[in-house]
């Protein structure tokens, strides 16, 4: 008679015992496993594994690189707003180095051109002094053959005594000029 | 069993057979003297093996940064292993140990699964030679990463000497913990698993038989209460198993995750 156990089962006629394990059975057991380790494992996991950090990443990592752009664009406002208020500094100092250097060139040219005009006052002066003295020595000259003239023709006579006439001459017109520079003092 | 035999005999003929260990031997496939290992069991295992391969191809292979369908039902697998399993115990090596751990559970899990199966109904895993091939990678892996981290004296002296106990004690509780951690721990790690899918396997069988035996092969007045308690029993005793099915591959795996922790971070 048949009956459910013998339907279930295959007895066999050996002792069995459970804990023991059959070794073909070991080295299969273990080669099923090692194929899931190396499909499942090493080859799938991963892919899983790098798919949820992204994920994290791009959530949590999403937010700390808002803030890091953040601290970011703060630091670099800072940098900015530093170097403009060096630049404006900088610019002022320059600015400042500009007016000195222009007022130094400014003063140096005044003073040179103080100095040429000085230079050229002092060469007018002594062309002046020059022509004077060549206008004097010549009208001195004219001044003593018209008064000559003039005196030899009032006089009648011919001074022929050629210093004396000169020395006349002379101390007629010393005494013109002291008169002429107290005149002019 | 005997209050059984007793209400099975005493109408007609058929004598009850309560299912034993016969359950679990397969003759092999090549006929009388073939492979031992060429059966049923091998079978179902192999169709395991493509099971998790398909199912895990259609969640991972091409995942999305926005999980969809079969991706979501892996994720949570993932999840589950990682949190509950591996992170507790390795922490900060967890992901280095996951492609292990998550192939571990879910081997395990289709394995014990095939209990509940129509048609396959044999927990692959109650043949001692697949929690034995497990459990023995576990315990490999376990020596050589204590080793490797901890070196070999400190190893030992860490897995047999727990601190902050009288010196006296010492003389028993090292060889205790020594036997306990290098010697059965193996052992008890696989035959934990075998042992609950194949009483799991037996108590299913034996009300599976209970019901077939009195209201198909033996109906009578008497007995037919009996064999509907049978049906019912059968069908909470499924649920009932699945239950541990689930729970001893998380148990295996969480004991797999225990010991490579106590390997790569020695307690202080």
């Amino acid at each position: 008679m048949i009956t459910a156990a013998s339907l279930l089962a295959a007895p066999k006629e050996e002792t069995f015992n459970p804990l023991l394990p059959d070794l073909g059975e070991l080295i299969f057991g273990g080669v099923a496993f090692i194929v899931v380790l190396l499909v499942v494992g090493k080859l799938l996991t991963p892919r899983i594994q790098k798919t949820l950090e992204d994920r994290a990443d791009a959530i949590e990592g999403g937010l700390k690189r808002a803030e890091d752009a953040q601290a970011e664009a703060q630091r670099t406002l800072a940098q900015y707003r530093e170097q403009l208020a060096e630049a404006r500094h900088e610019a002022a100092r320059l600015r400042e180095e500009a007016r000195e250097q222009g007022a130094q060139i400014k003063a140096e040219l005044r003073e040179e051109a103080q100095a040429e005009a000085r230079r050229l006052i002092e060469a007018a002066h002594a062309q002046i002094e020059a022509d004077r003295q060549q206008a004097m020595s010549q009208l001195r000259g004219e001044i003593g053959r018209l008064s000559t003239d003039l005196a030899s023709r009032i006089v009648g006579e011919s001074l022929e005594d050629e210093a004396r006439q000169r020395r006349i001459v002379d101390r007629f017109l010393d005494e013109l000029e002291s008169s002429n520079t107290q005149a002019v003092r | 069993m005997s209050a059984l035999t007793v209400l099975a005999t005493s109408p007609g003929g058929g004598e009850f057979h309560a299912p034993g260990l016969e359950l679990f031997q397969w003759d092999s496939f090549a006929g009388e003297g073939g492979p031992t290992w060429f059966a049923k069991p091998a079978l179902l295992a192999s169709l395991g093996v493509l099971i998790l391969i398909v199912v895990a191809f259609a969640s991972f292979a091409k995942p999305k940064m926005v999980p969809r369908g079969v991706q979501g039902i892996g994720e949570l697998g993932y999840l589950f292993v990682r949190d509950q399993i591996a992170r507790p115990f390795l922490g900060k090596d967890a992901d280095r140990f996951m492609p292990f751990l998550f192939s571990l559970f879910f081997f395990v899990w289709i394995m014990n699964l095939f209990g509940v199966i129509p048609v396959a109904q044999l927990p692959v895993t109650s043949r001692m030679a697949f929690p034995a091939v497990l459990a023995l990678m576990v315990y490999v892996m376990f020596l050589y990463y204590g080793i490797k981290t901890q070196g070999f004296g400190g190893f030992l002296k860490n897995m047999t000497v727990p601190p902050g106990l009288p010196k006296w004690v010492y003389i028993m509780a090292t060889p205790i913990e020594f036997l306990s951690t290098f010697i059965l721990r193996p052992f008890t790690h696989a035959v934990r698993l075998m042992g609950n899918m194949l009483a799991g396997h037996i108590l299913l069988a034996l009300f599976s038989v209970v019901a077939y035996h009195f209201l198909v092969e033996q109906l009578t007045p008497l007995g037919a209460p009996v064999g509907v308690l049978g049906v019912v029993m059968t069908i909470v005793f499924t649920a009932f198993e699945m239950f541990i099915q689930f729970l001893q591959a998380y148990v295996f795996a969480f004991l797999a995750s225990m010991f490579l922790g106590e390997a790569l971070h020695p307690a202080h």
